[in-house]
């Protein structure tokens, strides 16, 4: 078996991060001229670091899939971003964010890189005020914070319900400024087809015009891939329409492991699935959490007079509420991370306690915080998102309680890097949702925005440089080399392959079908038989794209549905990796519960002695099972514990 | 429900386009505008026809990026939401709905319903920013910020490049997204050090691009999905007037 080399510098945690940067090699700046830099994705990962490599004096090139890189799937982000400011003099420090990190993540991720994320977690703040993100503040002019699950103290900084589009609007400002410089050269409409791999090293990528439909060619020194998360999966989820694990698909394909693929977070506060016309589910941001009270019914019979339309939520009495999470978990109450509140809604739902005409809803009631706080206050906080309630649900949160219920959101697994956040394949990085790095198997809220500027804006910059250095002296390369035009005809094949299928139906016909597969079998509660069905319900599903699938008109020209369907494709075969992945986890822990593994309380087990490690999963061809290699997970300045947030 | 659907289908950005009638039926009232659209597509590649080609990503009005012309108005009848976010329960059993692309020379379109609104991009590079670089910045809170600014400047700020302001406008005028960026900048104490070169290229090359003048009718912001204001085009005027005196 391969030894996972994570490159964790030796010394002090604490000294990990300053060692590195002070012993690592640099490019001399008229050197960086010489070097090109290939960006995949410009979200706040993307962004942030094609901007900062272009100011660096790089020669950057960013590609992303929709029409302007602000449109990028982090624009969608509300709640906040963490940081260690400690301005709110609650207690707050670098060692307490990294601690809950790990600890949210139910000691699954690296610990050295965590800590990295915490300490450069204020760098984040400065640099996002410089650039004019108009954060939330006080009456006496500075910046305010809010809470969010996992955490006993303020440290998410927020503007409005926006938060995403603020930060990403910041990125994008300092990006387009590279792009009027020169620096960096944007390629919009491009989806990612194939990586170029040459001596070993990414050297380069293949896309294709999403607009005129040809196939193109770019070569790179170095390959960032900052796409995002695979949530789409699962067909409905809080996902943009577009995003897609295809580019780190193709990156596993050609030989980047894929770390923890069955580590998926369900998000506990979403709007309930209405319709099976539906195309994604919406979020209401875990800020609500801070001032919404959730709860179900305490009698049966309520609940299913509400179910009913018998009765309304404003008609049960106080003292037949169950506010199920504070009985749970007093100290955390309604701020438990986003694993614990799913479940926990999941259970209350399949006790027969749910709300809403399916049963699957609970509620969220902003009743006591505006009686304690008056409804201006609970306005300022979250007007855009009971407004956003509003328009979706036809019913008013100011005057009942909203319905909520658990969905997809975001993947802690992706593809395996190192301490530099390069992949096992040299020269290619991955940074931001795209990697596994940071969140163990659970992402605690605000915490992705966080570590998506603070990949792209502070960590990759300097480690992608102790990589450029050695490779000076190489040359650009032709695009005419075998290795370009070889990785060209194999995309012209698929997609050739996929147009030649001629069938009848369009492909959300199986997407959805995948979805239903994946959410049963894959989802909030995984069980051993369950996924044995679930991978041979994919398989067939698989089999039945392929054949019946009809893609209309040609290769080359705007084809809508044909991105579709290599979107889709990719997911077909994630999905396996992913059950395979949750299989092979004989344990519980965080987004990742296996029902033969729990507490008598219900609560989730892990099992340390076996499981403490990563899960990185080799390519081993299309008929042959992935491999698995481990990373064994140490911990030296945190000491392992059973999670509880009782 | 039922809708009859009359579409502007147009192969790319040279061919000639022509509206298309569709009948549709069966449809949630709690289906959102896209959703409907959607379940045309689907219906059209079922029965061996080409899907509507239209621009969407996040559907939850954020991203900027879905831009229809729905009955003569962007957005369509609802206020202060994108078309993503519209449901059918707006709109009257049995209707006649009719759907086209943002109709302005800076937008070429590229198909169907889809735009090209690169130029907006263009706008930016030419000073939506403040010139940082990334690292060397003073701690957060070393200047403190009003909060009355900084919630105008959030207000602005939350402009979504949609382009529904200049396709609602008669002169195709880019003034509003251009103010709110402008405004954005200009009520932070950071953005005002470079307010005045700001201003001057971001309208220069708004000119540039072939937008047109404003005629101060306010069909942007009756229109705009995220209630910008004119107050911003009065503030970009002084910042413009003032940029020029000294
Ligand atoms: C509704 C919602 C709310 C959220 N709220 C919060 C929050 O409050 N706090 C928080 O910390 N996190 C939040 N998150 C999570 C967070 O927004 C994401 O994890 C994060 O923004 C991901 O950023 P990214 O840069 O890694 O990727 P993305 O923003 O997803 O960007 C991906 C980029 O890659 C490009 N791309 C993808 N595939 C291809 C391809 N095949 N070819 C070419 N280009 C491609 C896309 O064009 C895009 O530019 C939220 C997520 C959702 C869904
Ligand atoms: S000002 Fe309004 S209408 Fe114009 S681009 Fe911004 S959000 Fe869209
Ligand atoms: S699809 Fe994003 S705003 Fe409509």
């Amino acid at each position: 078996m391969v030894t996972l080399n994570s490159k964790v510098p030796e010394g002090p945690i604490a000294e990990k991060w300053t060692n590195y940067k002070a012993h690592q090699k640099l490019v001399s700046p008229n050197n960086k001229r010489k070097l090109d830099i290939i960006v995949v994705g410009t979200g706040l990962a993307g962004a942030s670091a094609a901007a900062s490599l272009g100011e660096l004096g790089f020669n950057v090139k960013i590609f992303c899939y929709q029409d302007s890189p602000r449109r990028a799937h982090s624009i969608a982000a509300q709640g906040g971003i963490n940081a260690a400011k400690n301005y709110q003099n609650d207690g707050d420090s670098i060692y307490r964010l990294f601690y809950d990190t790990v600890k949210g993540g139910d000691y699954r991720s690296r610990e050295a890189n965590v800590y990295r994320l915490a300490e450069v977690s204020n760098n984040i703040i400065d640099q996002c005020v410089a650039q004019g993100v108009p954060f939330a503040r006080e009456y006496g002019g500075l910046l305010t914070n809010r809470s969010f699950g996992g955490a006993l103290v303020s440290r998410t900084f927020y503007a409005r319900g926006q938060t995403g589009q603020q930060l990403l609007l910041g990125a994008y400002g300092a990006l387009e400024r590279q792009i009027a410089k020169g620096t960096v050269t944007l390629y919009n409409r491009r989806e990612m087809e194939d990586l170029v791999v040459v001596d070993g090293k990414a050297r380069g990528i293949i896309v294709r015009n999403l607009i005129t439909g040809k196939l193109e060619r770019h070569f790179g020194h170095a390959v960032v891939l900052a796409t995002g998360g695979y949530g789409n999966v699962y067909f409905l989820s809080t996902n943009a329409m577009g995003s897609n694990v295809s580019a780190a698909w193709q990156a596993y394909k050609k030989g980047a492991y894929f770390a923890n693929p069955a580590y998926v977070q369900i998000h506990p506060t979403c709007i309930p699935v209405h319709g099976d016309y539906q195309s994604k589910l919406t979020l209401m941001s875990e800020s609500l959490r801070n001032d919404g009270r959730i709860w179900v019914p305490r009698k049966k019979e309520d609940a299913e007079k509400i179910r009913k339309g018998e009765l309304k939520a404003n008609d049960i009495p106080d003292e037949d509420r169950d506010y199920y999470l504070e009985r749970r978990y007093p100290a955390f109450g309604n701020l438990v991370p986003r694993d614990v509140a799913s479940r926990a809604a999941k259970e209350r739902c399949d006790a027969g306690y749910g709300v809403g005409p399916t049963g699957l809803a609970v509620f969220l009631d902003f009743k006591d915080a505006i009686e304690r706080l008056g409804k201006d206050v609970i306005e300022a906080r979250y007007g855009n998102l009971f407004q956003m309630y509003e328009k979706i649900v036809d019913d008013n949160p100011y005057e009942t309680p909203m319905m909520i219920y658990p969905a997809i959101h975001y993947t802690m697994g992706g593809l395996w890097v190192d301490y530099e956040l390069m992949t096992s394949i040299p020269g290619l990085y991955a940074i931001g949702e795209v990697n596994f790095s940071d969140h163990g198997a659970n992402r605690l809220g605000a915490s992705a925005l966080m570590q998506g500027l603070a990949d792209g804006y502070f960590v990759l910059p300097y480690t992608i440089q102790n990589y450029l250095a050695d490779e000076i002296g190489t040359p650009r390369m032709s695009t005419d080399l075998p290795e370009f035009r070889e990785a060209e005809e194999n995309v012209q094949e698929r997609l050739s392959k996929l147009m030649g299928i001629k069938g009848q139906h369009a492909i959300d016909k199986y997407y959805k079908e995948l979805g239903h597969i994946m959410w049963d079998h894959v989802g909030m509660s995984r069980n051993e038989q369950g996924l044995k069905e679930g991978i041979e319900m994919i398989r067939r599903i698989r089999d039945e794209f392929w054949h019946k699938i009809r893609i209309p008109l040609t290769l080359n020209e705007l084809n809508t549905e044909l991105e579709k369907a290599d979107r889709v494709a990719d997911f077909l075969e994630l999905a396996e990796l992913m059950a395979l992945d949750a299989l092979n986890r004989k344990e519980s822990a965080g987004g990742h519960y296996r029902e033969e593994y729990q507490t008598e309380e219900g609560e989730a087990l892990r099992n340390d002695d076996e499981y403490m490690y990563v899960a990185a999963w080799e390519y081993k061809g299309p008929d042959k099972p992935p491999e698995l290699h481990k990373e064994p997970l140490k911990f030296e300045y945190i000491k392992v514990q059973t999670r509880s947030y009782k | 429900m039922d809708f009859k659907l009359k579409i502007w289908r147009q192969k790319n950005t040279t061919a000639k386009g022509r509206f298309e009638t569709y009948n549709i039926s069966g449809i949630s009232p709690d289906a959102s505008f896209l959703e409907m659209l959607d379940i045309l597509n689907d219906q059209l590649i079922e029965e061996g026809g080409d899907p509507v080609a239209f621009d969407s990503d996040c559907r939850e009005g954020i991203c900027g990026m879905c831009s229809l012309y729905i009955n003569g108005r962007p957005h369509g009848p609802d206020h202060g939401i994108t078309v993503c976010q519209m449901h059918m329960r707006n709109f009257k059993d049995g209707e006649m709905i009719t759907i086209e692309p943002w109709r302005a020379k800076p937008f070429p379109i590229i198909k169907d319903l889809m735009v090209d609104r690169g130029a907006f991009d263009k706008i930016i590079q030419a000073g939506g920013y403040i010139s940082v670089n990334t690292g060397g910045v003073p701690d957060a809170n070393a200047i403190p910020i009003r909060k009355e600014n900084a919630d105008l400047a959030m207000d602005a700020a939350a402009c979504i490049g949609c382009g529904a302001c200049v396709a609602a406008c008669k002169n195709a005028s880019a003034m509003l997204f251009v103010s709110a960026s402008v405004s954005h900048f200009t009520l932070l104490p950071q953005g005002r050090v470079e307010a005045k070169e700001r201003v001057k290229a971001m309208v220069a090359k708004m000119d540039e691009l072939g937008f047109g003048n404003c005629s101060n009718t306010g069909a942007c912001e009756a229109e705009c999905p995220k209630e910008i204001k004119l107050t911003n085009i009065a503030r970009l005027n002084r910042e413009f007037y003032k940029a020029h005196v000294s």
